[in-house]
């Protein structure tokens, strides 16, 4: 028994790998990259491989920055032939891209995701501004024109107007592209709304970036995990805490969760779209020209994600949360995305 | 003997003594308690975890569908009448949906409500008539009355998981839940057996995704582990023990080995990114990358354990079958081997389960993906059941959550067989002496 099953397993092991070496010409295109771009990409693919002849794009959920350093790595069937980012790419990582022989990339913006602040609904909705919302998450905050580690334990010490409750808000971990985004355009935009450090900001810029974009961590902000599912869970069973997360998952639990409105928008649809939330970042996926033409599928799955079909106010992406981009832009991307324009910086 | 023969020197009953021996009493009790208060919290622990995995996923067996009365319009799937596959693979579905819903409710009209009816039925549907049509070109210019996947939204509003109107999360308006009561009311509306959770891949629409894409590509995953690390392992491990001489040399691989066995996961799943696919330039996200990583990892227990089974043979049978003029060859094949065989067998078995259960590795070489088509061999793209549950978990539909919870209960039923098989070979091969 023991004889046959060795030769077997030598068997079988030969034979694959000689299976995997004529298996190298792809079929299929691969797609890598951010976490919040997935659940619209994976739709995409979905759809792409059962209406056309072409097999299912394979989706890779690594993060925006993961997905570009695979992205960049080179040029090959070996390589991926799509990055999808939750930010624009870096120069950094183009002058790496260009480094491995990637040249020519496409950039599609395909629309934005809006950041909330939400709580349950067991309690009142709290109305915020940026500037409390800095107040209350900064670990340096002004107090008398000094910069000095954050007192605040309650909201009402920021304002007499916010509940007499202690502030305990819950967010995603520094790798995640949420909290990238949540502290480039809240806790910045807070922090330029006031004067000493909007003087700080022209003086000595690297400083303020230091100031602005560091959260405390005296307990009153929790690091939550990457799984946004997690905090909605926390949050319905602590109504006095707020989550950080993205807009689809307040779609997903309204009947749990509240939005709470900032600088008097509330986090809606309609409203992201219009770009009057504050909080709301664009998202991208980039092309990799060289394999337009090596890969099948290439330029029809671009095609398939920039139809109004898909990306569009009524398409099935917005099913999912994906906030298009306005009518007039959706056109401009969607030529440039066909005509395989290369990404200027 | 009796307690007057003694000398008075502290071993008969004194106070002393008897204090100490209830003492020891008491101290033993206790310890006993101490284990049953163990075991106690573990069952709970247990018995909670279970109890909360089931009472999520046991809805999972039912599936919400609707009946709409499809008429296959000739014109709008294959205007040319050629039946060329291409033409019916890309012909619009969702305006023959749109039609049949229209011939249900012929009151709705407006854009808004009509897109608030189409929302009711899957938005995957399309892809069941394309089925169809595809398995019977006859049923085009026919009419047949189909039942399609409800939305996830509407599933679970069926089940009881959202609310419906204004009481719920914004999912099912007061207007849709009124239409599917009215459905419900003309028998249009049942809950059927969920087989598309057992028979298809993944999906971005949880009434449409399934387990059986991250099931095989566990099962191939496992195979080639085993493939590898069985047959390598066990070699090793009688190599060393019954031929290798003792020496500095066997000392080194010896320590090597165990160390091997407490390195992290994450580490094989980085040496199989440089070496198998930079290097050897095998495929990403193939089952044979994950498999040859998982054996990796688990190669080491199954050396240590099949090293153990065989010290646990007595040098007795070693001695008569040399003594009979067994070679040592012979020896080791004939009546060493088959008498560790269930030892190792358990080894294997807990390396197995616990390459069953990995996820970091296979990060590193792509296998953390979203993958539809069923994988069909090792070097195909797929994912395995723990990833898949980490994707389903974290998507931000609530629906997968029941799916999630579904897949643990698969992941563990793979672990519960995969336990009864080694069971049933220990009890085929176990000797006693």
């Amino acid at each position: 028994m023991l004889k046959t099953t060795l030769t077997m397993a030598t068997l079988i092991t030969v034979a694959m790998t000689c299976t995997a070496n004529t298996a190298m010409a792809r079929e299929q295109l691969r797609i890598v990259g951010s976490s919040t771009v997935f659940p619209f990409a994976t739709a995409v693919a979905e759809r792409f491989g059962k209406t056309t002849g072409f097999k299912t794009p394979v989706v890779e959920s690594t993060g925006s920055g993961g997905g570009l350093k695979l992205f960049c790595a080179g040029i090959g069937t070996g390589h991926p032939d799509i990055a999808n980012a939750s930010r624009r790419i870096k120069a950094s990582e183009v002058s790496r891209c260009a480094g491995n022989g990637v040249e020519n990339i496409v950039e599609v913006k395909i629309g934005f995701d809006g950041i909330v602040l939400a709580s349950s609904r067991k309690t009142h909705q709290m109305p915020l501004t940026l500037k409390q919302l800095f107040l209350a998450l900064a670990r340096d905050v002004p107090v008398d024109g000094k910069l000095v580690a954050n007192p605040f334990k309650a909201w009402n010490e920021i304002d007499p107007s916010l509940p007499a409750k202690k502030i305990e808000v819950l967010g995603p971990p520094p790798t995640s592209g949420t909290r990238d985004a949540f502290v480039e355009l809240a806790m910045e935009g807070g922090a330029k709304s006031i004067p000493m450090l909007k003087a700080m900001r022209k003086a000595d810029k690297k400083r303020f970036k230091a100031v602005a974009h560091t959260l405390r961590e005296d307990g009153a902000f929790v690091e939550a995990g990457e799984n946004d599912n997690l905090i909605v869970q926390k949050l319905e069973a602590n109504p006095d805490a707020f989550g950080i997360f993205g807009f689809s998952f307040l779609d997903q639990n309204g009947d749990k969760l509240q939005g709470s409105p900032i600088g008097n928008v509330m986090p809606e649809f309609e409203l992201i779209a219009a770009g009057s939330y504050p909080i709301s970042r664009t998202l991208y996926f980039y092309v990799k020209k060289a394999h337009v033409g090596t890969v099948p599928g290439l330029q029809d799955y671009v095609a398939a994600f920039t139809a109004d079909q898909a990306w569009g106010p009524d398409g099935y992406l917005a099913d999912k949360g994906l906030i298009p981009l306005p009518a007039a832009e959706r056109a401009k991307v969607r030529k440039q995305a066909a005509a395989l324009a290369n990404l200027s910086m | 003997m009796t307690d007057s023969s003694k000398p008075d020197t502290g071993i008969g009953h004194d106070k002393f003594t008897s204090q100490r021996l209830r003492r020891r009493h008491r101290a033993e009790r206790r310890f006993r308690l101490y284990g049953v208060m163990a075991v106690a919290l573990s069952l709970c622990c247990l018995t909670a975890l279970f109890s909360s995995v089931f009472s999520k996923a046991y809805t999972i067996f039912g599936q919400t569908e609707i009946a709409l009365d499809i008429q296959f319009d000739q014109a709008v799937i294959d205007p040319s009448g050629k039946r060329q596959r291409k033409a019916l693979i890309g012909a619009d579905y969702g305006a023959l949906i749109k039609a049949g819903l229209g011939a249900s409710f012929p009151q709705v009209s407006g854009r808004r409500d009509k897109r608030a009816l189409r929302q009711l039925v899957s938005s995957g549907a399309v892809y069941e008539l394309q089925e169809l049509v595809l398995q019977d070109p006859n049923l085009v210019d026919r009419h047949k009355r189909v039942w399609l996947a409800a939305a996830d939204d509407v599933d679970m509003y069926r089940k009881g998981l959202i609310a419906g109107g204004a009481q719920g999360n914004g999912r099912i308006s007061a207007k849709q839940a009124a239409w599917l009561d009215d459905l419900a009311r003309r028998g249009q509306l049942e809950r059927h057996f969920n087989w598309r959770f057992f028979t298809s891949g993944d999906s971005r629409e949880p009434e449409q995704a399934g387990i059986l894409g991250a099931a095989v590509g566990s099962l191939l995953t496992l195979l080639i582990c085993l493939a590898l690390a069985f047959p390598l392992g066990v070699m090793s491990a009688v190599y060393l023990e019954e031929f290798a001489p003792r020496n500095r040399w066997t000392d080194l691989i010896e320590v090597n080995i165990n160390n091997l066995a407490a390195v992290p996961s994450i580490v094989f799943g980085l040496l199989g990114l440089s070496v198998l696919l930079g290097t050897l330039a095998l495929p990403r996200s193939a089952p044979l990358v994950g498999g040859i990583v998982l054996a990796l990892m688990t190669l080491p227990t199954v050396i240590i354990a099949a090293r153990a089974a065989l010290q646990a043979v007595p040098p007795s049978i070693r001695e008569a079958a040399l003594g009979v003029g067994a070679s040592t060859q012979q020896v080791v094949w004939h009546h060493v081997l088959p008498l560790a065989m269930p030892g190792i067998l358990t080894g294997t078995i807990i390396g197995m389960a616990r390459a069953l259960g990995e996820t970091a590795p296979l990060l590193m070489i792509g296998m953390v993906a979203f993958i539809v088509d069923i994988p069909t061999g090792p070097t195909d793209p797929a994912t395995v059941l723990p990833v898949q549950i980490f994707l389903w978990a974290d998507a931000p539909e609530r629906a997968f959550a029941e799916r999630a919870a579904a897949a643990i209960i698969v992941l563990l039923a793979f672990l519960i067989t995969m336990n009864l098989g080694a069971v049933l070979l220990r009890r085929r091969f176990e000797q006693r002496w």
